[in-house]
């Protein structure tokens, strides 16, 4: 094997990913894990409290737990790499992946490549992002103290965050497009019983107002068609993620949306490369669900990977 | 000039960094954001690389609000890097060691 050619390599090192890992190294199957973003964890890192990772009753920050997991991995062998993927490549013994950091190749590849904040789209986003735009109220929501929020979204992740800025803000608005909730029931109560927290229902937000800081937001009532302006020096965003799967296009069978399509055991449309966590269509959307998902990958991984090499000559390895 | 990051303060900060000769790169953190965790030992790799040629200081922003928000720090981890006293680039969010690097480079060549 040369310095570049693993047995399984790992894209993306969120829970699917650092679990898979865990599993392959453990097996002894070299294995690199190629992560985009500084340090790995993924989108739980960002998370404060995780309530509901199995064997953690008084709950764990989501940085402590992806910590433990990648020490865990790490004890077994893993290896890292810091870059981003371009390019996947498949063969029959020998699948390419190009990266920032030049190519790597392996026998199988578990693509845990999860997904990234939606954006709203709307002006004002993208000028003013990190000066009152934000999409993570856990790294930013201390510098709204004392003053007024705005959530936009309605799911888990939404109304969370809606909660946690009461910490900071003197009030915060949940501004949804709809005229309910998506968020689970718990969290629904959470947010219907805090003061701070008003509810904006079936609003769209149109642009996002301000200079050098945001001012105001510019709302549309989606059944009235009223045009209105609320005024806040933050908006947090949280209207959901899209996978990271571009450089997968051509290469795998994916739906439209991006979302690589499996079966009940992680396989994709092509032999070898096995997909886990958020970046699959009808992912749990879970921690425990993406690390699920990836020790399923991690042992079909394994099995191909000893298949593989049983139908080969010895020599051909070098 | 241990190679290691310089902690700089609202007492500080205008003779450790305002008044620089060399450039500075500061980080803002806190310790409540995951992100600038990840971040941290980038930036203590950076100082020991760059020692002697660009000082690579933290602020904390919980401790040192007023600094933070005369340069409009609303999202951590930003890093600032200053020259002649004046932010010449800025980076928010966490980034891999390259960007920092390649930046950090642009500002000592420029």
């Amino acid at each position: 094997m040369g310095a570049r050619d693993y047995d399984i390599i790992i894209v993306g090192g969120g829970c699917a990913g650092l679990a898979a890992a865990i599993y392959t190294s453990r097996a002894r199957l070299r294995t690199l894990l190629i992560e985009k973003e500084v340090g790995v964890g993924g989108q739980i890192v960002t998370t404060n409290h995780v309530e509901n990772y199995p064997g953690f009753p008084e709950g764990i920050t989501g940085y402590d737990l992806t910590q433990a997991m990648r020490r865990q991995a790490v004890k077994y062998g893993m290896e890292t790499l810091a870059a981003e993927v371009s390019g996947l490549v498949p063969g029959e013994f020998t699948k390419v992946l190009r990266t920032t950091a030049g190519e790597h190749t392996a026998r199988a590849v578990i693509i845990a490549s999860g997904a990234a904040h939606q954006h709203l789209g709307v002006p004002g986003e993208r000028e003013l992002a990190g000066k009152g735009v934000s999409y993570c109220a856990t790294c930013d929501g201390p510098f709204f103290r004392e003053q007024r929020v705005a959530v936009v979204g309605g799911g888990d992740a939404a109304v969370t965050e809606a909660g946690f800025l009461t910490h900071f803000a003197t009030k915060v608005y949940l501004i949804h497009r709809r005229d309910q909730l998506r968020a689970q029931q718990i969290n629904q109560e959470r947010v219907f019983a805090d003061p701070c927290i008003e509810v904006i229902w079936d609003t769209l937000v149109t642009a996002i107002e301000g200079d050098e800081e945001v001012k105001a937001l510019h709302l549309h009532h989606v059944k009235t068609h009223e045009e209105s302006v609320l005024e806040v020096a933050g908006v947090f965003v949280s209207i959901g993620f899209r996978p990271n799967s571009g450089f997968l296009r051509g290469v795998l069978k994916l739906d439209p949306n991006g979302h690589i399509i499996t079966n009940e055991v992680m396989e994709t449309d092509v032999p070898g490369i096995f997909a886990a966590g958020d970046i699959r269509l009808n992912s749990g959307r879970q921690a425990i669900t993406a690390a699920g998902d990836g020790a399923t990958a991690a042992i079909m991984a394994e099995r191909y990977v000893s298949a593989l090499r049983a139908s080969r000559p010895a020599t051909l390895y070098i | 000039m241990s190679g290691s990051p310089l902690m700089v303060n609202e007492t500080n900060f205008e003779d450790q960094v305002v008044k620089a000769a060399k450039p500075v790169m500061v980080d803002f953190w806190a310790a409540w954001c995951a992100p600038c965790r990840m971040v941290a030992p980038v930036v203590e790799k950076l100082a020991k690389e760059f020692d002697g040629r660009i000082t690579v200081a933290k602020l904390n922003v919980d401790e040192n609000p007023k600094v933070a928000a005369r340069y409009g720090i609303r999202s951590i981890p930003t890093v600032i890097i200053f020259k002649g006293g004046k932010p010449v680039d800025q980076v928010v969010g966490a980034r891999l060691e390259g960007e920092f690097r390649s930046r950090l480079n642009t500002v000592l060549a420029s």
